[in-house]
C-alpha cells in the first residue's frame, strides 16, 4: 500500500502532531511556554523503550508506560516549577530538558549513553500511528472543551479574574503541563518503536524549539491550527527535498514574520471546520451580492 | 588554584555575554534568546576578516564587535520595536527572539557550515606559572579584557547620563518618557551595548575554543548566570557568571565533565525554587 518512504513520513507526522497537540493545550491554551517537551519525548522514548526490551511488555502497554511516565515527571517537576512567572517556567523547563539529556547521557548501563539505546522492535507502522493521532486529536478536542479545559483559556486571558472566579490556577496549570507532557511521552514512545534506535541526542533543544515553533506557527489557541501546522512543517521539507538544508532557516524566519504580522499564528483563535469555511463563503457572497 | 584560574576565565566569558540579558531584560521584561546567536554572529564577523579579508587582528576584532553591534541593533529595530509598539504581550517579544535565534543560528549553518572554525592564536600556546598553576595566556587575556570591559560598563551604567536614563527607564518606563527621556534611544543603546560585549565575548570564546554555529549556546549558560545573579542586575549577572564559571570548571575537574552541564542546570532550578529573585535579589526598584 505505501511504500516505505511514506510510512515513514506519516509516521513522522503522526508523531510530531501528537506532541504538537500537548505542546498546543500547555501553550496555547494555557500561555504557558516550556522548553523542556523533547526532555518528556525522551523519558517516554527510553521508558517505552526499556519497557518492551527488558520488560517484554506489549506494545500498548509499553506505550502507556512511557506516557504515564513522562506525566508523574511532569506531575513532580511542575508541583515544583509551575508558580514560577513566564520567563522562569521556560527557563526551568530548558533546564529541566537539558538536565534529562545529561543524565541518560550518563546512565551507560541502563540507557546506553550517548550511543543510544538499541534493538527496539518496530512497531509504530503508519497506521498505528494514524490511528494515535487521531485519538490524541479528539481526546484534546475533548479536554480543551470541557469544563476544565474552559478555564485553562480562562486563565490565558486573565489569570487574576479566573483565580477570582473560583478557578484553582495552580492546579489547573499543573494540568496542563501534565497533559503535554504524557503526550510528549506519547509521541516519544511511538518514536522509539518507528526509530529502534534512540539516543539523547534525538531531544535536544532543537527538538524542543522545533515543537514551539509548530505551534507558534499553526496558531495559539487552535487545535486544527496545530494539526495544519505539523503538516506544514513536516511535510515542506518532504516535498522540497533539495532545500532541506535549509529548512530551520525559513521556520525561524517564518516565525519572526507571523510574530510580526499575524501574532496569533495561521489560525488565531479559530478552529478549522467546514461549516466555517461555507459561512465564509456566504459572508463573502452575501457581501458581493450587497454590492451590486 | 589551576581550577580556580580556569573557572574565573569561563567565568569571565560568561560575564560579558550575562549584563546583556540583565540590561535587556530590566528594560523590557524579557529574555532576548537571540543574544548567544548575536556573540556567535560577532565570532564569524571577526573570523572572516582575519582569515578571508586577512585583516590585521585588532582591526578583525573589532569588526567583529561591529558586527555585533549591528546585529543586536537590527533585532531591535526590525523586530522587538515593532512588537512593542504593537502593543502585543510579551510573550511575543520571548516568541521573536527565539525566532531569531534558530534564524541566526542555521544561517550561520547554511553560510559556514557546521565546521569547527579555528581563530587565529594571538599568543602561541604558552602557559605562565604562577605559584604553581599553568595559566595560559589566552585565559590571562579574557580575564584582563573582561575585567577592564566590565568595569567600564558598571562605570556607563552607574556614572553617565546615559546610565543615569537606562536606570530610569528600566525604574518607570513611561514616568522616565514624560520627563524627556527618549526610550527608544536609550533601548536601541542599550541593545548596542549589549551587542559589543556579546561580540567581544564571541571573540574571546572563538580564540580559547571554537567558532561554530551552535556557539551561541553558551548564551544558555550565560543566562542562567544571569538568572542565578538575579535577572535585571547587571552587577548581579556579572557575580552569577563567575560563580558559574568556578562551579563548573570544579565539578568537571573533580566529578565528572559529563555532568558539567547537569549541575549548573540543577543549580538553576534550585536557586529559583528557593531565591528567585537570585543572589543580588533586586526588587523592580533598583534593576539595572
Amino acid at each position: 500500500m505505501l511504500n516505505a518512504f511514506q510510512e515513514g513520513v506519516v509516521v513522522v507526522v503522526c508523531v510530531n502532531m501528537i506532541a504538537v497537540l500537548g505542546m498546543s493545550v500547555l501553550t496555547g491554551f494555557t500561555r504557558l511556554f516550556s522548553f523542556g517537551n523533547a526532555g518528556f519525548m525522551s523519558i517516554g522514548a527510553y521508558t517505552a523503550a526499556i519497557c518492551s526490551v527488558q520488560l517484554h511488555l506489549p506494545f500498548p502497554l509499553a506505550i502507556l508506560c512511557g506516557a504515564l511516565m513522562a506525566g508523574v515527571v511532569a506531575w513532580l517537576v511542575g508541583s515544583l516549577t509551575i508558580r514560577l512567572r513566564g520567563d522562569y517556567f521556560l527557563i526551568s523547563c530548558l533546564g529541566f530538558g537539558e538536565c534529562v539529556r545529561v543524565l541518560f547521557n550518563y546512565t551507560k548501563n541502563i540507557t546506553g549513553g550517548a550511543n543510544g539505546y538499541s534493538g527496539i522492535p518496530y512497531h509504530t507502522t503508519a497506521a498505528v500511528a494514524l490511528f494515535c493521532a487521531v485519538l490524541a486529536f479528539v481526546v484534546a478536542w475533548n479536554f480543551i472543551h470541557s469544563r476544565f479545559g474552559q478555564s485553562l483559556s480562562a486563565i490565558r486571558e486573565n489569570e487574576v479574574a479566573a483565580a477570582a472566579n473560583g478557578i484553582d490556577v495552580v492546579r489547573a496549570k499543573k494540568m496542563s503541563f501534565v497533559f503535554s507532557a504524557i503526550y510528549a511521552g506519547w509521541a516519544g514512545g511511538l518514536y522509539a518503536h518507528y526509530l529502534r534506535h534512540i539516543t539523547p541526542a534525538l531531544f535536544n533543544l532543537g527538538k524542543s524549539s522545533e515543537l514551539i515553533i509548530t505551534t507558534v506557527l499553526g496558531g495559539l489557541g487552535s487545535l486544527t491550527g496545530s494539526v495544519l501546522g505539523t503538516l506544514v512543517v513536516q511535510l515542506l521539507p518532504e516535498i522540497f527535498r533539495g532545500l532541506a538544508e535549509y529548512r530551520m532557516l525559513f521556520y525561524g524566519i517564518a516565525v519572526v514574520v507571523v510574530i510580526l504580522v499575524r501574532p496569533s499564528g495561521l489560525f488565531g483563535y479559530r478552529e478549522f471546520s467546514l461549516t466555517g469555511i461555507i459561512r465564509f463563503f456566504k459572508k463573502k457572497f452575501g457581501r458581493e451580492t450587497s454590492v451590486q | 588554584m589551576q581550577q580556580l584560574v580556569i573557572g574565573i576565565s569561563i567565568g569571565s566569558i560568561y560575564a560579558l555575554i550575562a549584563p546583556g540579558y540583565a540590561l535587556v531584560y530590566s528594560l523590557l521584561d524579557f529574555s532576548n534568546w537571540a543574544h548567544g546567536e548575536v556573540c556567535m554572529l560577532g565570532a564569524y564577523c571577526c573570523f572572516m576578516a582575519v582569515k578571508v579579508a586577512e585583516l590585521p587582528f585588532w582591526l578583525s576584532c573589532v569588526l567583529g564587535v561591529g558586527g555585533a553591534v549591528a546585529v543586536s541593533l537590527f533585532n531591535e529595530r526590525f523586530a522587538y520595536r515593532r512588537i512593542r509598539s504593537n502593543g502585543s504581550p510579551n510573550m511575543f517579544l520571548m516568541i521573536a527572539a527565539m525566532g531569531l535565534s534558530t534564524t541566526y543560528q542555521n544561517l550561520a549553518n547554511v553560510i559556514w557550515g557546521g565546521k569547527f572554525k579555528q581563530m587565529p592564536k594571538l599568543f602561541s600556546v604558552s602557559s605562565i606559572n604562577v605559584g604553581g598553576a599553568f595559566i595560559g595566556t589566552t585565559d590571562l587575556l579574557c580575564l584582563a579584557l573582561a575585567l577592564i570591559v566590565l568595569a567600564l560598563l558598571l562605570y556607563i551604567i552607574r556614572k553617565t547620563q546615559f546610565g543615569l536614563h537606562v536606570r530610569a527607564v528600566a525604574c518607570a518606563g513611561r514616568t522616565a518618557a514624560l520627563l524627556g527621556v527618549k526610550i527608544d534611544r536609550v533601548i536601541a543603546r542599550v541593545f548596542m551595548l549589549a551587542g559589543a560585549l556579546a561580540g567581544l565575548a564571541g571573540i574571546l570564546y572563538g580564540m580559547k575554543y571554537n567558532v561554530y554555529p551552535t556557539m551561541g549556546n553558551v548564551g544558555l549558560k550565560a543566562f542562567v548566570a544571569s538568572v542565578i545573579g538575579g535577572l535585571g542586575s547587571v552587577p548581579g549577572a556579572i557575580v552569577g557568571a563567575i560563580l558559574l564559571g568556578l562551579i563548573e570548571t570544579i565539578a568537571s575537574g573533580y566529578i565528572s565533565s559529563g555532568l558539567r552541564d547537569l549541575i549548573s542546570f540543577s543549580l538553576l532550578i534550585l536557586i529559583l525554587l528557593v531565591r528567585p529573585s537570585g543572589l543580588m535579589g533586586v526588587d523592580v526598584q533598583d534593576k539595572a
